[in-house]
């Protein structure tokens, strides 16, 4: 009779010890990831806080190594022909979805027919436009996906073939649009493949709980071919809207990364917490692209000044606070083979006085002083920070005769108007899609919908176009560097500074290194208590 | 009485109709549409994306397609939110907010309603000093403020609560942000009720009920505290529409789950199938809680009759 409580006590004493051992087991990290993610679906996600859970979930042909670079990954090795347009892809024996599937060549084939599939409307395909027909395919030129450059040749052998030579080929396919589908699970569940009750990962890990606007989480896939490398057992991606909130949590314990910070908490955090703010250069471009089809900007000379006439060396110090990198010219540092001397105008190293005295009399002489004043709007994306450089550019353009009306819209219509050439000068940014210099001098191109300002030169294109098709990378670096001088001597936009990427990391956490692409993924991270 | 609830329902259905109609028709002349970000679209995606969203139909047709859809129970997808619907995004939001809002309205109108009878009664006392002096403080600083203040206290230095975050079940984790929505309303309720507690206690009748002989604690609880609360309870509507629709911030703040978010992210976003769904959501509530005060009305001042 006596024995039954005492029973009992000792069964939850055991079950109570078994799940502290439990909890002093499992190594979680807890991240603040940004935005809210749109989808888990690869081919439908556009951020870079959705790349973060996607990377984790799903592994394409090539994964990145701790650096960002490409290194196998569902693929064990590769061979690439002569003419640098077929690549054939062997994959990983015994690899499978995490129900037990394995994951073939025939999910591939799939997933990049998917991708291009017109009627899926997929926003990023076109990074993947390399591969031959594709963007044939997704304009709905070519209706018979069998022409397709990609080709299941057995269970386990994938060919790629190309439209022309694509030297940053294999960097494209570590983009989360190069990553497998399960196509038995769409097949069966849809478009609810992505729902948590469905979901299948071949990655480091799968996802196991969704709540929208609170958090996802996820925890490690054992049945991912390099599981036992794998030190975590668990991430959760937390959705943090608002950074200064966001430092509040990760200075309580909450996070061990914060894949973003306010840039005006930057001297607390580096006095705080010492050694914890990880701010290094990223591959992309914040400037101001001025309409030249807008008469005041044909003149090169106001383009000229107007570039000069900015104090560059105190946006990133003093106006931002975070210690941005000036830029004078188009493509960022650290960009893959695109080596020789970065692009830097002359007149970069003048004192700021002798710039501002030379734009003024550029000014000068195209008519328009201080009392006469060249009147622009300014327009930008609503944002303190985009709203502080208007402010402190204004000023800098004040004694160069220039009167500056700020004009801030919401994202959406901020874009809509550069796009429909409804401004005069307007804020923008490019993150680059892959690390190839090509991605940002594309932007400069005639045509492009990107091209905000509609720059245009004919030498220029005509040295993008050759650049496109030559096999040697360092003739291509070499015709892509005489395109960018073209660009920035002709004053095509101004370039005003180079992105940093702003990560905290707990002391606690391992494996996190700097890299110009901030892709950091967790496989390769440990954690200690 | 339940002949004129009835028709108040029915009455409302029109309601929600136009606020529809002129919520459709307000989002699609604003400039910007769901697909435009920093970067373009090639043409033909975006093309088929319109397509996918019925978006390159005329707009009436889209209209009249939306309706139809409406009064079969489908809000659409969202157009942002690719993995829910708009009907599930209100599923998994709702329950929250409506537990976060509920608590803090709950809150809010009992510490509103006796602190107001507190100041009242102490009139130009100490206790009504120091409440003062705490509403005004409640109602002055921002709610982004104060939240960012109590998790700098009681999350990073003095660790008592945590910083942020949901678990499922967790009352931890609900103190912060439910203080948070309670304090500036709880301010707003005492001061309404104080205010007409003092004017009643001032009346004929509660002068002649002191006058009968009656303690103060019989006077305040049979003779002033029912007229005192008709103030307060016209107030309490607009209140819990608030809370319910005003919780962006401490949602953004502390990591939670709910619909305030999807309300003003939606309207940035262009998300036309989010925006309407959360509108007509909020509409219903609002005419099912002004329904709501109008009946507690005529319970509390019997000189209001419904025909």
């Amino acid at each position: 009779m006596k024995i039954t409580p005492i029973l009992k006590a000792a069964a939850l004493a055991s079950v109570f010890a078994l799940s502290m051992a439990h909890a002093a087991q499992a190594v979680t990290l807890n991240t603040a990831n940004g935005g809210e993610p749109g989808s888990l679906d690869p081919h439908k996600v556009a951020g870079d806080w959705e790349n973060r859970i996607v990377g984790d979930y799903l592994e394409g042909l090539m994964a990145e190594d701790k650096q960002g670079n490409p290194v196998p990954g569902q693929a064990e090795s590769y061979t690439v022909s002569d003419d640098g347009l077929v690549y054939t892809f062997k994959l990983r024996p015994g690899i499978t979805w995490t129900d037990g599937v394995p994951v073939t060549a025939q999910d591939f084939e799939f997933a990049f027919k998917r991708l291009f599939d017109p009627k899926e409307a997929n926003e990023y395909a076109y990074l993947q436009y390399p591969i031959k027909n594709s963007a044939k395919i997704a304009a709905g030129e070519i209706t018979d996906f069998n022409e397709l450059g990609v080709k299941a040749l057995d269970d386990t052998t994938l060919e790629i073939t190309l439209e022309a030579s694509t030297p940053f080929f294999l960097q494209a396919l570590t983009h989360y649009t190069a990553y497998p589908v399960p196509k038995h699970s769409i097949e069966k569940f849809g478009t609810d493949w992505t729902k948590v009750e469905n979901i299948v990962a071949n990655g480091p890990f799968k996802i196991v709980e969704w709540i929208p606007g609170s958090f996802i989480r996820s925890v490690r896939n054992d049945s991912y071919y390099d599981a036992a490398n794998v030190k975590i057992d668990e991430v959760t991606y937390n959705v943090t809207e608002d950074l200064a909130a966001s430092l509040n949590r990760y200075r309580a314990g909450e996070f061990d990364i914060m894949t973003d910070f306010p840039a005006d908490q930057y001297e607390l955090i580096k006095e705080q917490l010492p050694g914890q703010a990880h701010v290094v250069p990223f591959l992309g471009i914040y400037y101001y692209a001025m309409n030249q089809e807008k008469p005041e900007f044909q003149d090169v000379r106001v383009r000229q000044a107007l570039t000069m006439a900015i104090n560059r060396d105190v946006i990133g110090p003093d106006v931002l606070g975070t210690g941005e990198l000036p830029a004078y010219g188009w493509v960022p540092l650290g960009t893959p083979n695109y080596e020789g001397e970065a692009y830097m105008p002359e007149w970069a190293s003048l004192p700021y006085e002798e710039k501002v005295a030379k734009a003024a009399a550029l000014m000068a002489e195209a008519g328009y002083t201080p009392e006469n004043p060249l009147k622009i709007q300014l327009r930008y994306n609503t944002n303190d920070n985009h709203q502080r450089i208007a402010v402190a550019i204004g000023a800098m353009w004040k004694p160069i005769g220039v009167e500056i009306e700020l004009f801030n819209a919401e994202t959406a219509v901020h874009y809509d108007a550069l796009r429909a050439g409804d401004f005069q000068i307007g804020r923008a940014g490019w993150l680059m899609d892959y690390p190839d210099a090509s991605n940002m001098l594309d932007l400069l191109k005639t045509g492009v919908e990107n091209n905000f300002g509609s720059f245009s030169n004919a030498e220029y294109d005509d040295l993008m176009v050759k650049a496109s098709s030559e096999l040697d990378l360092v003739k291509r670096a070499e015709l892509m560097h005489q395109a960018e001088k073209i660009a920035m001597d002709a004053f095509a936009a101004i370039p005003i500074y180079w992105y940093v990427s702003k990560n905290v990391v707990s002391p606690k956490v391992t494996g996190f290194e700097d890299n110009a692409k901030d892709v950091h993924r967790h496989r390769w991270m440990t954690k200690s208590e | 009485m339940i002949g004129y609830a009835i028709r108040r329902v029915f009455s409302a259905l029109p309601i929600a109709l136009i606020a529809v109609t002129v919520c459709f028709f307000i989002l699609r002349a604003a400039p910007g549409g769901p697909f435009d970000g920093e970067r373009a679209l090639p043409e033909v995606i975006l093309k088929n994306l319109m397509a996918h969203y019925n978006l390159d139909k005329p707009i009436w047709e889209q209209y009249v397609l939306y309706v139809w859809g409406l009064l079969h129970g489908d809000l659409g997808p969202s157009m942002v939110t690719n993995d829910f619907t708009v009907a599930e995004i209100i599923a998994i939001g709702m329950p929250f907010t409506l537990r976060l809002g509920f608590s803090a309205f709950i809150i809010a109108t009992v510490v509103g309603v006796i602190g107001g009878m507190i100041t009242a009664v102490y009139q130009n006392k100490w206790p009504d000093y120091l409440l003062i002096g705490m509403l005004v403080i409640g109602i002055i600083i921002p709610n982004f403020l104060m939240a960012a203040l109590f998790q700098l206290v009681f999350g990073v230095y003095l660790k008592w609560l945590p910083a942020g975050g949901f678990v499922n079940g967790s009352i931890w984790h609900m103190v912060m942000p439910v203080t948070i929505l309670v304090l500036p309303q709880a301010a707003r309720i005492s001061r309404l009720m104080r205010g007409s507690m003092i004017e009643v206690l001032g009346t004929n009748y509660v002068r002649t009920a002191r006058s009968k002989g009656l303690g103060a604690r019989l006077v305040l609880a049979r003779h002033a505290i029912k007229p005192a609360l008709i103030p307060v309870v016209s107030y309490l509507g607009p209140a819990l529409a608030f809370l319910l629709t005003g919780s962006l911030v401490v949602e953004q703040i502390f990591g939670l789950p709910g619909m305030g978010k999807y309300f003003i992210t939606g309207a940035l976003n262009r998300d036309y199938g989010l925006v309407l769904g959360t509108t007509i959501l909020f509409v219903c509530i609002i005419l099912v809680l002004n329904l709501l005060v109008d009946v507690v009305y005529a319970w509390l001042d019997p000189r209001v009759r419904y025909r």
